[in-house]
């Protein structure tokens, strides 16, 4: 197969329609564990995409787009349709003490809003006055079991103990970036349904909208086990830490930079990615002149994590558009980004073969 | 043995690119085996005999992976910045070398202390490969590297890095070798990246589905001045483990190992490690369950560039192995 | 549609009866034998078939009255307890680490069995503190590794009696306390082993159509072994993990993490667990005028559901959980009441499980 070079800039790839999609998606209430809001917008929009779909036991969507061509490849693409966020624990007149639903700083919830529950009802994590704390006091965070969600009076017989909350920041693009909350993995859900509706007909497509991703990557485990691919790819958001240090010094520690490119990679907590998975994407990025970079090893975790060491083993990799603020109101990506990983996508999986697998990992 | 002890250890293998090691295994066993392969996750099998009466399935495991680094960032002078693969300590690290899976070598150094560190963190070390700037390193993120070092034999006990678990994966290719006859269907696995979480040993095991598992792996000793409290030394024979921290073996396996170590005379100890956790974890949960042990090989400074074994004790678990692996199995 | 009153007096007194003798058998995680022997002899009249799973977890098969293929459903209650391991013996005193998470506060003075070459009482010690490093102070706990137990044997007996890798198990008997409530070891989570004793009792008088798997599971305590191969072995389509949770008492929280002892069982709501059934159980206990309370498990649940939900293609799964006092002590504390509760709960869910049940569970967006 010659190699082709494309722009990405000018690939249609990434439109109006789809920031569309991922507007919904961001505004969106799904905490893990209670993702029924983005599943119906995923079944949604994937209903005419996919030749089959299922939601199975924990909720994964996972729709098959068929092969229409032999000798197919089994790949499986996941992404994870839950978010952080909280569930109210206890309450009286209207404010509710809460925990919080995967890796959230507490210092990132004082005087924030949120929404809870089905009907995305207004409330607030308020603080105290600083007119009656101390200097002192205001040196440490203020705790969690200190903070309440406060609903107002009203609404308190509509909000009950168990259900989940999360910021309520609003979808916005400000210039070149996609600002809004639960962009990690919202990215990565738009991106997949993307990748269906390019699916090469070499390619048999096993999409896993996956569950519970930030409590443990449940959802991933029994989908890969379902699925049973030949390898897997797991699409996600990781942090760009690239913001200066205080002191001014070059600072060795950002994981990845926005307008980087597609993050590829090689170790993180919970994998040590397939060589020949990460060998084939940096082909690709060089092939089609799409820029990418090696998100730093070490620390965190995708989908891949738990995919890899299902049945008697699956190559994985995983590819992530980098995101600053990862799990607050806020987090903030570009657009130029995230064209880049799903073009380094669709050209990843039109050059994949079944030759890949022939070489030992 | 201790030529092939020398290889083994001596090869670079981090968990995740054991490619080196399995090559070097490959030669040793596949004249001895009836197959030969390699899964997904990189894990070598090699499966030797058939079951008769009174034989199980059995898989054995040796993790062919070492600890090691990975770098992070390589700063505008050319020195490196890393992260830690499997459980590296950071108080054995400074002034050592290091050698990257390209082949560049380097040593390891740190910023300077202030007064109240103290022992240098990882974020306060760096890799100097003598690089005269970013351009010229031979190195890249998201390359990876291993403590060198070469073994020392000083005739009874052997020192070397990656004795974990180098000397078991030695201790299976002879019980292969030695092996004459044997009643069970054998799966001797070479798995990949324990260090990192028995990762390669989980999917190893769901492919053969054996009706027993055995780890072999290095355990600590309590045997050093003002050292860690614990049964096992050097020199008293293998250890069969009672539980670690990531398992409690089968009762049934402990008294078939313990019982068959006396019967042939061979040294044994019983060890209970309270933290730390091998293959034999990931064999037990996988499917609808399996029996497991472990033969742990003593060791001294574990996780160190100079881990020591006992050379007989080595010879014994080669020895306890041949003896249990040749004869049927009825597990009470 | 059964109801509780005079018809389950005989039954549970039976019940308190089994529980009690379990209490007083060892069977630390990984070495359940001892307790698994009972339970089988137990289960042997309620059940079609018994099996044990391949590390020891016990598999009782209620057939259902439904025509095959019948659909499936699994209860699983742990049946490990934790306890402590000889790791040395110096001068005939054990050295010893925990087997599950146990609390070294609670060790001075406890009796114990050391279950050696024959079974030898014995207690846990403290040594005095002049026999203790520096940061072992008085009014400090003192940490395990720095308690012995004490058999009152002389070295050499011990050394011919003791080895390393014995196990010591708590050795104090049930006590029953005033008003219903039992107090012991292990009521993690003997107590449910009793609630699914019970439903197995209860389901003798029912024409349930699914198969009922009963599945006294193994190292819960340790690492959800057996949660995680007993489900792959039976690949039920519904599970129900029953454990045990924090009752309102001395020291704990008084708020959404405890609840009142005896005064109803609850059920789990998170991640673990299905929301088609919270819904169902809590509708049954309702319907029954049971009183019931809601468990907040906003990430995981602590028992084996956490397991037994991630099984190869995923398990809807709902967590039983029965208040009892002081987890992970001797002296634990439990309800006979809340125990029958259980094990009620669960029969008449099982006798109204329909035989479709599977197409109608249903995520709740999905129309």
């Amino acid at each position: 197969m010659t190699p082709k070079k494309t722009s990405p800039s000018t690939s249609p790839l990434i439109g109006a329609e789809q920031i569309a999609l991922l507007e919904r998606l961001s505004n969106a209430v799904a905490v893990s564990g209670a993702e029924h809001e983005v599943r119906k917008i995923v079944m949604a929009e994937i209903k005419d995409l996919a030749d089959d779909i299922k939601v199975d036991a924990l909720g994964n969507v996972l729709a098959t787009k068929h092969a229409r061509q032999e000798p197919a490849l089994r790949v499986m693409l996941a992404a994870h349709m839950d978010e952080v966020g909280f569930m109210l624990m206890d309450g009286e007149d209207g404010l509710y003490e809460f925990a919080t639903v995967g890796g959230i700083d507490v210092r990132q919830l004082p005087g924030k809003t949120v929404l809870v529950g089905k009907d995305h009802l207004p409330g607030v994590i308020g603080a105290k006055p600083i007119h009656h704390t101390t200097a002192d006091e205001r040196r440490n965070a203020i705790s969690l079991d200190s903070l309440r969600i406060d609903v107002g009076n009203e609404n308190g017989k509509k909000v009950h103990p168990g259900d989940r909350a999360t910021f309520a920041t609003r979808f916005q693009q400000l210039g070149p970036s996609l600002v809004g909350k639960a962009l990690d993995d919202r990215l990565g859900v738009v991106t997949l349904i993307e990748l269906l509706r390019h699916a090469p007909a070499h390619i048999e497509l096993l999409a896993a909208f996956t569950v519970q991703e930030e409590v443990g990557l449940r959802g991933a485990r029994v989908a890969g086990y379902a699925l049973d691919p030949q390898l897997a790819f797991a699409l996600d958001s990781t942090p760009a830490g690239d913001l200066p240090s205080w002191d001014g010094a070059e600072s060795p520690r950002y994981n990845t930079r926005l307008d980087g490119g597609p993050a590829i990679y090689v170790a993180d907590q919970g994998t040590l990615s397939d060589p020949r998975l990460i060998q084939h994407l940096l082909q690709t990025a060089e092939t089609f002149g799409i820029p990418c970079q090696i998100r730093q090893p070490g620390g965190g975790g995708t989908d891949a994590g738990a995919i890899h060491k299902q049945r008697a083993g699956i190559p994985v990799v995983s590819v992530s558009v980098p995101g600053r603020y990862a799990h607050t109101a806020a987090l903030v990506a570009r657009l130029d980004d995230w064209q880049h990983t799903l073009a380094l996508m669709v050209h990843a999986l039109e050059r994949l073969t079944p030759a890949i697998l022939e070489q030992e990992r | 043995m201790k030529p092939l002890i020398k290889k083994l250890v001596e090869a670079v293998g981090p968990s995740g690119y054991e490619g080196a090691v399995r090559e070097l295994v490959k030669k040793e066993v596949t004249r001895l085996a009836d197959e030969v392969r390699v899964d997904a996750l990189g894990n070598l099998i090699v499966r030797k005999g058939k079951q008769s009466a009174g034989g199980l399935r059995i898989m054995l495991s040796a993790h062919m992976d070492e600890i090691g680094i990975i770098a992070t960032h390589i700063d505008e002078d050319g020195f490196v910045r890393f992260t830690t693969i499997g459980g590296v300590g950071p108080r054995t690290l400074i002034g050592g070398r290091v050698q990257f899976l390209n082949g560049a070598f380097g040593v390891i150094a740190g910023e300077r202390l202030t007064a109240t560190d103290p022992v240098h963190s990882f974020e306060k070390m760096f890799i100097d490969l003598g690089a005269a700037g970013k351009a010229d390193c031979p190195v890249k993120v998201g390359d990876l590297a291993i403590f060198d070092r070469p073994m020392m034999d000083l005739g009874n006990r052997l020192v070397a890095k990656s004795m974990d678990d180098r000397i078991s994966v030695a201790v299976l290719i002879e019980t292969l070798r030695k092996l004459k006859n044997t009643p069970h269907e054998l799966y001797f696995v070479f798995s990949t990246q324990e260090e990192v979480g028995t990762r390669g040993a989980t999917t190893a095991a769901y492919g053969i589905d054996p009706d027993l598992g055995i780890a072999v792996d290095v355990t600590a000793t309590g045997d050093t001045p003002k050292g860690m409290r614990m049964a096992v030394k050097l020199g008293a024979g293998p250890a069969v483990k009672v539980r670690d921290g990531g398992m409690l073996s089968d009762p049934r396996v402990v008294r078939w190992m313990a019982d068959t170590a006396e019967a042939a005379k061979i040294p044994y100890q019983l060890e209970i490690l309270e933290a730390g956790f091998t293959d034999a974890r990931a064999i037990q949960l996988t499917r609808a369950g399996v029996p497991v042990g472990c033969l742990s090989i003593p060791c001294r400074y574990v996780h160190s560039p100079s881990e020591m074994v006992d050379y007989n004790d080595v010879r014994h678990a080669v020895s306890l192995l041949t003896v249990l692996l040749s004869n049927p199995i009825h597990l009470q | 549609m059964g109801k509780k009153g005079n018809q389950s007096q005989k039954p549970m007194a039976e019940i308190k009866d089994f529980l009690k003798n379990l209490l007083s058998l060892p069977g630390l995680s990984g070495y359940e034998d001892p307790v698994r022997s009972v339970i089988r002899e137990a289960w042997q009249p309620l059940v079609d078939e018994l099996s044990v799973s391949r590390i020891g977890s016990l598999h009782g098969l209620k057939k259902g009255f439904g025509d095959e293929p019948r659909p499936r459903i699994l209860l699983s209650a742990h049946m490990d307890a934790i306890g402590m391991i000889v790791t040395g013996i110096e001068a005939g005193l054990l050295r010893f680490t925990e087997i599950g998470g146990v609390d070294a506060r609670i060790l001075p003075g406890q009796p114990v069995t050391v279950h050696g070459r024959r079974e030898l009482p014995g207690y846990v010690v403290q040594p005095p503190g002049w026999l203790l490093p520096e940061d072992q102070a008085t009014n400090k706990a003192v940490e395990m590794k720095y308690l012995f137990v004490d058999t009152g044997l002389r070295a050499a007996e011990v050394n011919e009696l003791v080895r390393v890798g014995d196990l010591v198990s708590f050795a104090q008997p049930p006590i029953e306390l005033t008003g219903d409530l039992l107090a012991g070891h292990s009521l993690d989570n003997r107590a449910s082993v009793a609630a699914v004793t019970a439903c197995l009792q209860e389901l003798q008088h029912i024409r349930h159509i699914w198969d009922v798997w009963a599945v006294a599971s193994v190292q819960e305590e340790e690492t959800l072994g057996g949660a995680y191969t007993s489900s792959f072995a039976i690949r039920p389509d519904l599970a129900v993990a029953i454990d045990v949770t924090f009752a309102r008492g001395p020291g704990s929280p008084a708020n959404y993490s405890t609840f009142p002892l005896g005064k109803g069982v609850t059920l789990g709501w998170g991640p673990n667990i299905h929301p088609a059934l919270y819904e169902a159980f809590k509708k049954l206990a309702e319907k029954l005028d049971m009183p019931y309370h809601d468990d907040l498990m906003p990430r995981m649940s602590g028992t084996d559901a956490m397991g037994i939900q991630v099984v190869a293609e995923g398990i809807p799964t709902m967590v039983l959980s029965m208040p009892i006092r002081y987890m992970h002590t001797p002296v634990e504390v439990v309800s006979m009441k809340d125990i029958a509760r259980t094990g009620h709960l669960m029969a008449q869910f099982i006798a109204e499980l329909p035989v479709d049940y599977m197409q109608m569970l249903r995520w709740d967006d999905e129309s």
